[in-house]
């Protein structure tokens, strides 16, 4: 069990122990200590240390490269986010500051300069570290054996270098900038590089819980009450659905259970762009079902699948049900597998009934053990674009909606709607950030109630 | 005696209705899980030119024709351009994510390491965010690289794979299910951690590589978003999802349905093929992360 302290307090000691650390350094090193507090990696140079030395020298090197070419031209602006328009002279596009560079580069600024004092504290402690280790009477580690920790004690950081750059480059500077966007004005009318945009505080914000007729309030609220729906239902339907089919193939008795096994498991080979995109079609107005039903003189007008916004609903659930229970099931045979069969024996002889036993040994143990997957699949649920999107677009479109929505959009699809189709970049940033705060306290919440968290360790 | 064996004649004839009620149930389930690729099928090889090539009110065609398929390999459009930026894109990206998935995951299973929690925590946050939250900035990204439209294929691929370590979650579980006796024995014995990676862990993680491979190579032939925002507006960057989705979605391809199932049936056949083949490991990649969240 933790401590309960106050992060606030220790953030404070812990900021105080480091400033003296770093004053101490100072006063107790040598002169090739000191200067490194200038010339990084200096220190380390001098004593013969030229791996690291040299890195140090070069991150602070490339720094100020960086800062002087690239980065201060757009962080000078990151408080306006550029001033100079785009003018027309002579039919001649002159263009003026792009809000867009400013505020991704100033970002990538900001977080340059976060690096270089991280950076610069790891040289002030090698610094610290080297003096010591020599003060004892210790030689330090020749420079064949520095670079050859980088295939064994320091292997880690070999091995991610490169994912955690691609993680940093591709998805968290991404998703610093959209967060950054929601708090400005960047939408149709005010696209880089013609028009500038700048920060409005949290107007954007005001305007997703303003119930009025030009605020997104009551649409966001109701394709949020949609998601959350269609999530329950999708995890929870495959999911008992999965697990009752996985046991009919396991019966006793059952045989060619590698085929149908093989029939359901098809659903997950094809891919969904195909599949998904048939059966829409195959349930359109003029599609195989209407037709047919319509020839065997079963209806006289198409039912409308995908016009009906309840019925448009309803069918989403249904055909992802097509959809979820071949995963389940073939989760839930491999799990069935490890519940000891003589519990079911002793049962039997006690003269529990097919449902008695499933109540009270299978179900419990199911859910205990597929807690966090049961997790997952609803966050994954709550995102998923490929269904709604291949099966409906979102549509049906309705008046009771603004700005695009359609009755069957989860909170995704309309996210991505604003990025593509109206270019309501602002907007768009605030619903992902909502998204974000929906799947963050609901991954807590329940985390905390699954009954294999607390024995977690149990698993391992 | 007699009542016993009567009442064992009776439990077995309640079984065998119980039987015949799952088979009935069975055969069900198969037929509905298996009429839209049947219907795929004998829709693809309805002709264009005899019959219809949009929608219409019945299952099977009134000839069998190969008018699609010629169609799509004649160069009327650009499929096998398609066809081979898809394959292209599928192979890349599941290289390039296995390596990155089996990196990460060795680091954070077998070795402790400051940041170790840190990373781990900040990755799983950053999983919370909506993957097209990102859409327009990874665009600007790849547009100052020159990555998109004609280079698009390339750029599809570096935005699959840059970002992928942070799917460690599988194979990681699966590492830590190998004994670390094994690696402190090797450890022991003067081995560097990179050798321990390279000739041990490895070979012993067969099972997960092929299942990360496998899952990798398969989203590919499904990318639409990425896909069209990334190479808009040019044609020859398509793979099949994005191409092919405008048959069936824009009004201007009438008729163009069964051409897109004939392409869908050319999509499905080797990708449902390999998928067979290695289901095996498929299904034990899916248990295993099931259970080890």
């Amino acid at each position: 069990m933790e401590k309960k302290t106050n992060p606030v307090v220790s953030g404070v000691k812990f900021l105080g122990n480091d400033l003296r650390e770093i004053g101490t350094t100072f006063k107790e090193g040598d002169w090739k200590t000191r200067l490194s507090y200038l010339i990084m990696g200096f220190g380390p140079l001098s004593r013969g240390q030229l791996v690291k030395g040299l890195s140090y020298l070069l991150m602070e090197v490339l720094f100020f490269v960086y800062m002087v070419c690239f980065g201060w031209k757009y962080f000078s602006k990151f408080t306006t986010l550029g001033t100079v328009e785009t003018t027309k002279q002579h039919r001649v596009t002159v263009y003026g500051d792009n809000s867009f560079l400013i505020l991704l580069f100033g970002l990538l600024t900001i977080i340059a300069v976060l690096a270089l004092i991280f950076l610069w504290r790891l040289n002030v402690a090698e610094n610290r570290k080297e003096e010591l280790l020599l003060k004892s009477g210790k030689t330090l580690p020749s420079n064949k054996k520095v670079l050859g920790s980088l295939l064994d004690a320091n292997f880690d950081k070999t091995l991610l270098a490169l994912p955690v750059t691609g993680v940093f480059v591709f998805t968290v500077l991404p998703i610093l900038f959209m967060i950054c966007v929601a708090f400005t004005n960047y939408d149709a009318n005010h696209q880089s590089p013609t028009n500038l945009f700048t920060w409005v505080g949290l107007d954007n914000f005001a305007n997703l819980l303003n119930f009025g007729s030009s605020g997104f309030a009551l649409t966001f609220f109701k394709v949020l009450g949609w998601t959350l729906v269609w999530a329950l239902f999708a995890t929870f339907t495959s999911y008992f659905l999965g697990m009752a089919v996985a046991i009919l193939i396991n019966k006793k008795g059952i045989r060619f259970k590698k085929l149908w096994r093989t029939i359901l498991v098809m659903t997950i080979a094809v891919p969904q762009f195909v599949s998904l995109l048939y059966i829409s079609k195959m349930f359109a107005a003029d599609g195989l079902v209407n037709s047919y039903l319509m020839k065997w003189g079963w209806i006289r007008t198409a039912i409308p699948f995908w016009t009906d916004a309840n019925l448009a609903r309803v069918m989403i659930i249904l055909i992802n049900i097509w959809i979820g229970i071949p995963y389940m099931m073939l989760i839930a045979t491999g799990l069935l597998m490890n519940i000891p069969e003589d519990m079911y024996e002793s049962a039997r002889i006690d003269g529990a009934s097919p449902f008695a036993m499933f109540r009270y040994i299978t179900l419990p143990y199911m859910l205990f053990v597929t807690g966090p997957f049961l997790l997952t699949q609803f966050t994954g649920n709550l995102n998923n674009f490929n269904v709604i999107y291949l099966l409906t677009q979102g549509k049906p479109q309705s008046i009771a909606l603004s700005d695009n929505a359609g009755q069957t959009d989860l909170l995704v699809t309309w996210l991505y709607k604003m990025t593509v189709n109206d270019t309501n970049y602002k907007m768009a940033a605030v619903i992902g950030i909502m998204v974000f705060i929906v799947t963050a306290v609901i991954s807590l919440v329940v985390y905390g109630m699954l009954p294999s968290v607390k024995s977690e360790e149990d698993f391992q | 005696m007699n009542n016993k064996s009567e009442n064992f004649a009776s439990m077995k004839r309640k079984q065998r209705i119980g039987n015949a009620f799952c088979y009935a149930l069975l055969v069900l389930i198969s037929v509905i899980w298996l009429f839209p690729f049947v219907g795929l099928l004998l829709q693809s090889f309805r002709s264009y030119a005899t019959e219809y090539g949009g929608m219409v009110n019945y299952l099977v065609p009134k000839n069998f024709s190969l008018d699609n398929y010629r169609f799509l390999f004649t160069g009327e459009t650009n499929f096998l351009r398609w066809y081979g930026n898809t394959v292209v894109i599928a192979i890349f990206v599941s290289i390039g994510q296995t390596i990155f998935v089996l990196c990460v995951s060795y680091a954070l299973s077998r070795m402790r390491f400051k940041g170790r929690d840190f990373l781990m925590r900040f990755w799983l946050i950053l999983g919370m965010f909506p993957g097209f939250l990102t859409l327009i900035c990874l665009y600007f990204l790849l547009k100052q690289m020159g990555l998109t439209q004609a280079g698009a294929v390339p750029g599809l691929i570096l935005v699959a794979v840059a970002s992928s370590g942070m799917g460690y979650y599988v194979c990681k579980g699966y590492f830590d299910t190998l004994p670390m006796a094994l690696d402190e024995a090797a450890r022991l014995d003067g081995a560097s951690r990179a050798r321990i990676f390279f000739e041990l862990t490895i070979p012993l993680a067969k099972p997960i590589i092929i299942y990360t491979a496998l899952v990798a190579f398969m989203a590919p032939w499904c990318d639409f978003i990425m896909a069209s925002y990334i190479a808009f507006g040019h044609d020859s960057s398509y793979n099949v999802a994005v191409a092919m989705q405008r048959w069936v979605f824009t009004n201007d391809y009438q008729g163009y349905f069964t051409r897109f199932c004939a392409g869908g049936v050319l999509v499905a056949v080797p990708v449902t093929l390999l998928f067979m083949f290695l289901q095996k490991y498929y299904v034990e990649g899916v248990t295993g992360g099931a259970v080890k969240g």
